[in-house]
């Protein structure tokens, strides 16, 4: 018969108590363990939405999400006649404040034209919710354009229209502004975010350009039109293509970086930029939280298992009288720990999966994440098991004498 | 003796360092012989349970010999390693305080100790309850410890002591809480077993009503043997 199970049978409430407040605890550590593999993958999001093969951005940058990058849009023409590339797409990047209505709190899309109805200033007056949101400027039909749209349309050559992810809560036929300009929005994408977890937002990059300039502080303006007349110059933060099977992106940045003026990465080397140079220090900061948690919740499960042991000396003293092996000891106390943890994972588990999309940023929990960190778990209860098997081995069996 | 089942020489038992010392027993010499149910009593604190215990190779003795079985089992230090087996195939031990698992039912409990001893669960079930009827508690074979009464629990620890056929049979007090009916019950169990197995059978006792039944009966006092006698009668009690 089973030792473990009866035993636990026989104080099941608290057996279950025990496991909901351990539950509680390795639910947060397997948090801790989903944020951080969701900062790692948002921070990579960006770049493999936009597909590219290869980045060409300014000499002496690792740019543009490391350092800060501009070239001349002109540059595409180059990147795109160069053997091996089948096309090649200006992208511009900027952080945008912007107000929106059509959240998803409001009944109805404020649709344009229901705005117009409002009448000037009311209508004006509902856009007011602030929304943060990471611009993307690409041209249409050109590499840097939204993957998979989920609902709605893409972009097409319309002006004043965005695409934009999910995670910003708007839907198709909301309005957002930015710089006082109105978009339309008309598709959405999934699981698209900058490297800060901002949603992000396509528009053309006319559009974005045009934006770009009305941002920017009064004198910089001031001397960009000085200079290149009366249109804002033809800037962009980087160019990016893709590149035929048949040839390495490897040997084409090495062609671009002879070139004067620009750097060349491939998706390789931006993705290593990405994770450890933009995220490294969030990534660094949660990674050794996860570690914590994981350490208390190892200290914990081994002094539940310890204090479970001493609440059964009589029993285990009674067990040597009776003349069970170490054996059975040993293995009554290393199932019931197993159990806890087992049961607590299971319920930690649930209780997650049952949470995580409703935080803010990115919790990924593939079964990857959840399988290793059960491993974790039962290597965890394993070890914490021996501090109470010790105790258990040291029980003299006269200790079951007397009242 | 040579066909002692249990035999002490010399053996010496003691608590503790300095002035809080005790010494529990002192040249201890007794034996039991297969067959023979022995009685030993004495005043609370004369070191019944301690040469119990002793027996039971559940306390190391300070000095002395002990031969259980025929083996040697302490002289100067433990001849035997495994006492856990020993224990577990030699000796049936009935304990002051019952000591019943608290998280197994009273079937269980009994089943347990055979169980430990490599018998299938099935039939070791099965003597359970048998032993469990025999002893008048076979009502009780799906309680749970704490819901017996002294008397059952007691009689439950009877019945696991005697599970596995034991040679030699330790018994603390094994009717103090039963009334003269169902001691007498006990008593004769007892000396059953220990004319059928041919076991070695030591029960410390107070009580003045089952003397009659023992072969013998020792006699302790601070630790020491103070007399030893054969109750006259036995034959003819009936409670
Ligand atoms: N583990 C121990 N530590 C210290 N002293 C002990 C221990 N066990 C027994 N003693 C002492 O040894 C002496 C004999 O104790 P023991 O339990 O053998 O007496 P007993 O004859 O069984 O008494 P009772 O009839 O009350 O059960 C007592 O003085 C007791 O206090
Ligand atoms: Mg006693």
């Amino acid at each position: 018969m089973n030792l473990a199970l009866r035993d636990i049978r026989h104080n099941l409430g608290r057996f279950l108590l025990t496991c909901l407040g351990l539950g509680l605890l390795l639910g947060v550590a397997l948090a801790m363990v989903g944020i951080y593999r969701g900062v790692v993958e948002e921070a990579l999001s960006l770049a493999r939405a936009l597909r590219a093969d290869l980045w060409v951005v300014e000499a002496g940058t690792r740019g543009p999400f490391a350092e800060a990058s501009r070239i001349p849009g002109d540059v595409r023409e180059a990147v795109a006649r160069l053997p091996g590339v089948l096309a090649a797409g200006a992208v511009t990047f900027q952080t945008v404040e912007a107000r929106h209505a059509g959240g998803p709190g409001e009944a109805e899309p404020w649709t344009e034209e229901a705005l117009r109805e409002r009448a000037g200033e009311a209508g004006r007056q509902r856009i007011g919710a602030v929304l943060r949101l990471q611009v993307v400027g690409h041209e249409p039909d050109r590499p840097g354009g939204p993957p998979e749209i989920l609902e709605g349309r893409g972009i097409g050559r319309g002006r004043l229209e965005m695409v934009v992810d999910r995670g910003a809560g708007l839907r198709p036929g909301a309005i957002v502004e930015m710089a006082n300009i109105r978009y339309r929005v008309v598709g959405l994408t999934h699981r698209t975010v900058s490297t800060g977890g901002d949603p992000l937002a396509w528009i053309t990059l006319r559009d974005a350009q045009e934006l770009q300039f009305r941002l920017a502080p009064p004198a910089a303006r001031r001397a960009q039109q000085g200079g290149g007349g009366a249109l804002p110059q033809d800037t962009v933060n980087a160019v990016i293509a893709r590149v035929s099977p048949h040839a390495r992106a490897e040997d084409i940045a090495a062609g671009i970086r002879r070139w004067k003026h620009f750097a060349a990465l491939t998706a390789a080397e931006q993705e290593t930029v990405l994770t450890r140079s933009v995220v490294e220090r969030a990534r660094r900061q949660l990674g050794m939280f996860t570690g914590v948690l994981l350490l208390v919740s190892a200290v914990i499960v081994a002094l539940i298992v310890y204090t479970m042991t001493m609440d059964k000396l009589r029993e285990i003293a009674t067990l040597k009288l009776i003349g069970a092996p170490d054996r059975s000891i040993v293995a009554l106390i290393m199932q019931q720990a197993l159990l806890l943890g087992g049961t607590g994972f299971a319920g930690g588990t649930a209780l997650l999966l049952s949470v995580k999309d409703a935080f803010p940023r990115r919790v990924l929990l593939g079964p990857e994440e959840i399988l290793g960190f059960g491993l974790v778990v039962f290597v965890i209860c394993l070890a914490a098991s021996l501090l109470g098997v010790r105790y258990a081995l040291r029980i003299e069996p006269a200790q079951a004498l007397g009242g | 003796m040579s066909d002692a089942l249990v035999e002490l020489r010399g053996i010496a038992k003691g608590f503790g360092e300095g002035e809080a010392r005790v010494q529990a027993l002192s040249d201890i010499t007794l034996s039991v012989a297969a067959g023979e149910v022995v009685g030993l009593r004495g005043p609370s604190g004369s070191g019944k349970s301690t040469l119990l215990n002793l027996v039971a190779c559940i306390l190391e003795p300070d000095a002395g010999l002990l031969r259980l079985a025929g083996e040697t089992v302490w002289e100067g230090r433990w001849r035997r390693t495994d006492l856990r087996a020993f224990r577990r195939e030699r000796i049936g031990f009935i304990f002051q305080f019952h000591n019943l698992l608290p998280f197994l039912d009273a079937t269980d409990n009994v089943a347990l100790a055979q169980t430990l001893n490599g018998v299938p669960l099935k039939a070791a079930r099965q003597r359970a309850r048998a032993l469990l009827d025999y002893l008048q508690v076979g009502k009780r074979a799906a309680a749970m410890p704490a819901k017996l009464s002294g008397g059952e629990a007691q009689r439950v620890a009877i019945a696991r002591a005697l599970a596995n056929h034991p040679r030699i049979i330790l018994a603390d007090e094994p009717t103090a809480a039963l009334d003269s009916e169902r001691a007498g019950v006990v008593m004769d169990l007892l000396r059953q077993v220990a004319r059928e197995q041919a076991a070695a059978v030591l029960v410390v006792t107070h009580d003045e009503k089952i003397f009659s039944r023992f072969d013998r009966l020792v006699s302790l006092r601070d630790g020491r043997i103070e007399a030893e006698s054969r109750p006259e009668k036995h034959e003819l009690d009936v409670i």
